[in-house]
C-alpha cells in the first residue's frame, strides 16, 4: 500500500491535519436514524398501532446507542472509517422494524383468535442492541491496538473450538428445530457458533501470519497450479473435519459451510498461493457429495432446493412462503405494514429477508445488499490499507465472514442455493447475532483507524524518521 | 497481500451479484408465476384486505365487500345469495372462488389490464387499487320467476335474449348460499361445504350449464330443422307414424308415449308430428336423415362445443357414429345425446333469432371503480344454423306446439309462444326428466328459455305439466 501522500510532506514540517471523517459519520447516523424511526411510523400507521410507545422507546434507544458509539469513536477510534458504523446501524434498524412490524401481526392474529398478545420480541432485541454497542465500545475502550489480539492467537484458537462444540455438550446444549447449536445457561440461551466466527477469524490471522512462509511453499505442479507440501496440509484438514464435525454432530450446514470457506480464504489471502482454493474447492465437493448420500437431512435440503413445490406442505412450506412473499413484494414491495410477512415461519430470525422484500420489494432489497456491500467493502479497504499482515489478514476475514454468511443465508432464503439456517447479520432477531456482528464492527473501526491514522501521532521530528523508517 | 484480498473482493461482489439477479429474477419476472400459484395465500388475503368490486344484476349489487375491521378487511356478501349462486358463484377463503367471482376476479380486483389508469392513479395517490364492477346480462324478474317456479324441484332453467345471446336467467334448484362459503370462519366454511358435498342432489353442481341430460323431445326442434334443411321435407310432408316403429337392424321397438298411432292409417304430417310429439315419425325421419345431418344441424346450433360464458359450460353432445338404431334413438333426444340447460336454450333462441345462434354471454360490462364503463361485451354471431324461411316455417311449427299441441301450459293470452315438450328417460331404473323450451313473442322473440326438471317421475305429458309453467312464467317476466 503506497503512503498516502499528506502525510508525505509534513514528516519534519507541522503535520497537516488528516480529516477524520467524523462529521461525515455523525451526519449517516442521523440520516440512519431518521429512516429507522420512518420505518417504526409507517408501520405504526399501515397496522393501525398509530404512533405506539414502542417507537418512542425505538428511536430513544437507538439514537441514544448510535450517539455513544459515535462519541465514543471519536474519541477512541478518531480516524475509523466514517461509514461502518452508520451502516450497521441502519441495517439493525431495519431488522428492528421488520421485528417490530411481525409482532404487530403477531399480536393482531392473537387477538383475532382470542389468545393473549404474545411477548413482543422488538424490546428483547432492542435489549441486545444495547448490550451489542456496550460490549462495542468496551472493545473500543480495551482493545487500543488490534495487534493486541495476535499474542493470544492460540488461545483464541482454543476457545473458538470450544464454543463451536459446545452445543454438544450434556445439559446446557440445545436442539432448536432440529439443529444442535444453541446452548442454554439459566435463563438464557446463546448460539456460540456466533461468538466463535470471531474468535476463529482471529485465530487464522494469526496462525496464519506466523505459517504463511511455509503453507506458500510449493513442492510440485499438478494441471499448472503450484501443490503444497504433504505436511502443510495439516491445517486445512483439520478445518475441514472440524467442519464436518459441525454438519455430521450438529446438523448445522451453515455454519460448517461458513467456517471452511473463511479458512480457505484467509489461507489463499496469507499465501497468495491459488492451490489452496483449488485444494479448498475439492475437499469442499467432496465432503458435499459425501454428507448428500450420508445424510437424510442434507439431503432432503437439497432436494427441497431443487423442487420446493414438490415439498410445499411440508419440508419445503419455509421456502416456498418466502417465494410467494418475495413474488407478493415485487417491484415496489406491498410496503411497510401492509404485506404478510408472518406467513413465514421465523419471519423474525432466518427469514427476516423475505419479510423485508415482501414489504419493501425488490428495490429495498436491493438497496439492502448495496449496503451490505459497502460495509463489505469498507472491511476489505481497511484489510488493503492496514499496514501490519496480521491486521490485514484479521480485517479481511471478518468481511469474509459477513460476505459468506449473508450470503449462505439470502441465497437460501431466495432459492439460490439450498436453505442452510444462518441467521441475516444485523438484521435477524437474536442476541447472540447481534452482538457477534457488532463487535465486528468495533474490530473493523478499530483497524481502520490503525489504517486511516496519520503515522506523525507527535510533531517530534525524531519520531516521524523512526516512523519513515520502520514503513520502509 | 493486497492483491488477494483485492481478488476475494472480486469474488465476494460475484456473489453479491448472483443474489441481486436472484431477488430480481424472483420478484421481477418469476412474481406473476409465484402469485398464481395454487396454495398461495398471499393472494387471497390480499385481495380480502382490499374492496372487491361487486357483481351487478341491473343497478344492483348481488355480491359486494362490506368492511369488517378484523385482520381481513372485507366480507364479501350476496343479497339473495341462492338465487344467483350460479351466476356469481362464491368467493371462499378455503376453497377459491368459483363462478364469475372465479372468472371475473381480475377485475373484481382491479388487478385487469383495463384499470391500467387507474393503478397508475393509485400508485402516487398511495392508495390501494379497488376493484371493478361487473354487470351482468341477468334480468332479476326473470330470474326471481324461475326460481319460484323451480322451488321445490330439482332442476334448471336458462333464458336467453336471442338477437344477441346475452343469457337472462340462469337458475338451479337445489342452490346454495354463498354467503356462508364466503364468510370468514373457516370451520363453517368447512362444514357446510361438506355437507353441499354429500347432498345427492348436487347443490353445489352448476346446473344450468354443467348439468347433462338427455333433451328427450326437445331435441325434435333439431331433428325438425335437419329435416328441413334437407329440403326434402316441408311441415305439410306426410311421414309414417304408428304406434310403434321397430328400429332397424334391431329387435327393439319405439313406442309413441300413449301408445297409439300419430294418425289416421298410422300416417302424419311434420307439422302435426311435432305437435304431438310422435316419437315413431321422429325416429324414422332420423334414419332418413341419417346420423351426420342431425349431427351438423346440431352442431350448428352449439352441440359439441364447449362455450365460455365466461364460466365454463358443459359440451353438449351429440354421439359421434352411432348405428340404425342408435340414429332413430338420438333424434328423439334419446341413447347418447345429452344437453344443458343453456344448450337447449340456445336450440330455441336460433329458431326464433332467423336461425342465426348467437354466442352466450353472461357478462354485459365492465366497470371502473367509478362505475364508468370501461368494456361491453358485443353480441356474437357462432353459426347460422338455419335459414331464414326454414326458421319461420320451424317457428310456426313450434307456435303450433303451444296452441294446438302438447305444450299447452306455455300459452300467454296475448302472446305467441313458440315452444316444445320433452321428457328423457336416462336410463333404465331413472326417473325421467321434463324438459320445456319455448321462445316468445314466436315473430320477434324477446326471450328463449330453457327448463329441465330432473326426476320428473312421470311420463311424455310431464314436460307440459311440471316444465311449461315455469317457462311461461319467464317469458311473461321478460315480456312484463
Amino acid at each position: 500500500m503506497s503512503i498516502p501522500s499528506a502525510t508525505m510532506a509534513p514528516i519534519t514540517a507541522t503535520p497537516r491535519k488528516q480529516p477524520n471523517r467524523r462529521n461525515v459519520e455523525l451526519v449517516l447516523l442521523a440520516f440512519a436514524w431518521a429512516l429507522g424511526v420512518l420505518g417504526t411510523l409507517q408501520v405504526g400507521w399501515a397496522t393501525g398501532e398509530g404512533i405506539a410507545t414502542r417507537l418512542w422507546v425505538t428511536a430513544g434507544v437507538v439514537g441514544g446507542m448510535a450517539l455513544a458509539m459515535h462519541i465514543v469513536v471519536r474519541w477512541k477510534a478518531t480516524y475509523a472509517d466514517p461509514f461502518i458504523l452508520p451502516v450497521a446501524t441502519l441495517l439493525t434498524e431495519l431488522g428492528l422494524v421488520m421485528i417490530y412490524r411481525i409482532d404487530v401481526a403477531a399480536a393482531q392474529r392473537a387477538a383475532l383468535n382470542g389468545n393473549p398478545e404474545p411477548t413482543p420480541d422488538v424490546y428483547s432485541q432492542l435489549t441486545w442492541f444495547t448490550v451489542a454497542v456496550i460490549l462495542a465500545i468496551s472493545v473500543l475502550f480495551l482493545l487500543r491496538d488490534h495487534r493486541t489480539l495476535q499474542r493470544y492467537t492460540y488461545t483464541f484458537g482454543l476457545a473458538g473450538l470450544v464454543l463451536l462444540i459446545l452445543p454438544l455438550a450434556p445439559f446446557i446444549g440445545t436442539t432448536v428445530n432440529g439443529a444442535t447449536l444453541w446452548i442454554r445457561l439459566g435463563g438464557f440461551s446463546f448460539q456460540p457458533a456466533e461468538i466463535a466466527k470471531i474468535l476463529l477469524t482471529i485465530f487464522f490471522a494469526g496462525y496464519l501470519v506466523e505459517k504463511r512462509d511455509s503453507l506458500a511453499l510449493v513442492r510440485s505442479k499438478f494441471l499448472g497450479i503450484g501443490l503444497p507440501r504433504l505436511k502443510d496440509l495439516g491445517p486445512i484438514l483439520i478445518a475441514w473435519l472440524v467442519s464436518l464435525a459441525v454438519l455430521v454432530f450438529e446438523t448445522d450446514l451453515g455454519t460448517s459451510l461458513l467456517f471452511f470457506g473463511l479458512f480457505v480464504a484467509m489461507l489463499y489471502i496469507a499465501t497468495q498461493r491459488r492451490s489452496w482454493l483449488f485444494l479448498g474447492g475439492i475437499l469442499f465437493a467432496a465432503g458435499a457429495v459425501a454428507a448428500y448420500y450420508l445424510f437424510g437431512h442434507v439431503r432432503l435440503r437439497v432436494e427441497v432446493w431443487l423442487d420446493p413445490w414438490q415439498y410445499a406442505d411440508t419440508s419445503g412450506y419455509q421456502i416456498v412462503q418466502s417465494l410467494f412473499g418475495l413474488a407478493n413484494g415485487g417491484i415496489l414491495g406491498a410496503g411497510l405494514g401492509q404485506g404478510f410477512p408472518n406467513l413465514v415461519p421465523f419471519a423474525n430470525t432466518d427469514f427476516i429477508i423475505a419479510a423485508l422484500g415482501e414489504e419493501l420489494g425488490v428495490t429495498g432489497l436491493i438497496a439492502m445488499l448495496l449496503m451490505y456491500a459497502i460495509l463489505i467493502e469498507r472491511g476489505l479497504r481497511t484489510a488493503v490499507s492496514v499496514r501490519d499482515s496480521f491486521g490485514q489478514l484479521l480485517a479481511a476475514g471478518l468481511s469474509i465472514t459477513l460476505a459468506l454468511q449473508l450470503f449462505v443465508i439470502v441465497g437460501g432464503v431466495t432459492r439460490l442455493i439450498p436453505l442452510t439456517g444462518l441467521t441475516t447479520p444485523f438484521l435477524s432477531y437474536g442476541g447472540s447475532s447481534l452482538i457477534a456482528n457488532w463487535i465486528i464492527v468495533a474490530l473493523l473501526l478499530r483497524i481502520s483507524d490503525r489504517a486511516r491514522r496519520p503515522e506523525v501521532r507527535t510533531p517530534s521530528p525524531d519520531d516521524a524518521v523512526t516512523q519513515v523508517v520502520r514503513r520502509v | 497481500m493486497s492483491r488477494p484480498i483485492r481478488r476475494i473482493g472480486f469474488v465476494l461482489a460475484l456473489l453479491l451479484i448472483a443474489l441481486l439477479a436472484n431477488v430480481t429474477y424472483i420478484q421481477v419476472v418469476k412474481a406473476g408465476d409465484y402469485r398464481d400459484r395454487p396454495g398461495n395465500q398471499r393472494v387471497l388475503l390480499e385481495e380480502y384486505s382490499r374492496e372487491r368490486g361487486p357483481i351487478l344484476v341491473g343497478p344492483n349489487p348481488v355480491a359486494r365487500s362490506k368492511e369488517t375491521g378484523d385482520t381481513l378487511k372485507y366480507l364479501r356478501v350476496y343479497s339473495n345469495g341462492p338465487l344467483y349462486a350460479p351466476v356469481t358463484g362464491f368467493y371462499s377463503l378455503v376453497y377459491g372462488a368459483t363462478g364469475l367471482e372465479r372468472t371475473e376476479n381480475r377485475i373484481l380486483t382491479g388487478r385487469s389490464s383495463l384499470f391500467v389508469v387507474d393503478r397508475v392513479a393509485q400508485l402516487f395517490a398511495g392508495r390501494q387499487p379497488v376493484g371493478g364492477a361487473v354487470s351482468t346480462t341477468i334480468n332479476a324478474r326473470a330470474q326471481k320467476a324461475a326460481m319460484d317456479g323451480l322451488a321445490g324441484k330439482k332442476g334448471a332453467v336458462v333464458a336467453i335474449e336471442p338477437a344477441t345471446g346475452r343469457i337472462l336467467v340462469s337458475v338451479q334448484s337445489p342452490s346454495f348460499d354463498p354467503n356462508i362459503l364466503s364468510s370468514h370462519d373457516p370451520a363453517a366454511i368447512r362444514a357446510y361445504y361438506e355437507k353441499l358435498q354429500a347432498d345427492p342432489a348436487k347443490p353445489l353442481l352448476n346446473r344450468p350449464i354443467v348439468s347433462l341430460n338427455p333433451p328427450g323431445s326437445t331435441f325434435k326442434i333439431v331433428t325438425t330443422a335437419a329435416a328441413l334443411a334437407s329440403g326434402r321435407f316441408t311441415p305439410d310432408s306426410v311421414l309414417p307414424g304408428p304406434a310403434s316403429y321397430q328400429l332397424p337392424d334391431s329387435t327393439k321397438k319405439i313406442r309413441n308415449w300413449n301408445g297409439k298411432e300419430c294418425g289416421p292409417n298410422g300416417l302424419v304430417t311434420l307439422r302435426d308430428a311435432l305437435a304431438i310429439s310422435c316419437n315413431t315419425a321422429f325416429a324414422w325421419l332420423g334414419n332418413e336423415l341419417g346420423a351426420d345431418a342431425l349431427r351438423t344441424q346440431a352442431e350448428l346450433m352449439g352441440f359439441n362445443h364447449g362455450f365460455q360464458i365466461p364460466l365454463r359450460a358443459a359440451t353438449s353432445k351429440f354421439p359421434d357414429n352411432p348405428d340404425a338404431p342408435q340414429t332413430a334413438m338420438s333424434a328423439i333426444g334419446q341413447f347418447d345425446v345429452r344437453a344443458t340447460a343453456l344448450q337447449m336454450a340456445m336450440v330455441g333462441a336460433a329458431v326464433g333469432n332467423n336461425g342465426v345462434t348467437m354466442a352466450p354471454y353472461l357478462v354485459q360490462e365492465v366497470r371502473g371503480p367509478d362505475l364508468a364503463i370501461l368494456q361491453t361485451t358485443q353480441p356474437e354471431q357462432f353459426q347460422t344454423a338455419m335459414s331464414p324461411a326454414n326458421a319461420a316455417q320451424l317457428t310456426e311449427m313450434m307456435v303450433n306446439v303451444v296452441d294446438n299441441g302438447t305444450g299447452s301450459n306455455a300459452r300467454i293470452p296475448g302472446v305467441r309462444v313458440a315452444g316444445k315438450t320433452g321428457t328423457a328417460q336416462t336410463g333404465n331404473d331413472n326417473p325421467a326428466v321434463a324438459w320445456f323450451v319455448a321462445f316468445a313473442p314466436a315473430q320477434a322473440p324477446k326471450v328463449a328459455v330453457a327448463v329441465v326438471v330432473e326426476d320428473s317421475g312421470a311420463p311424455e305429458i310431464s314436460g307440459n305439466a311440471l316444465a311449461a309453467p315455469i317457462a311461461r312464467a319467464v317469458i311473461e317476466a321478460v315480456l312484463q
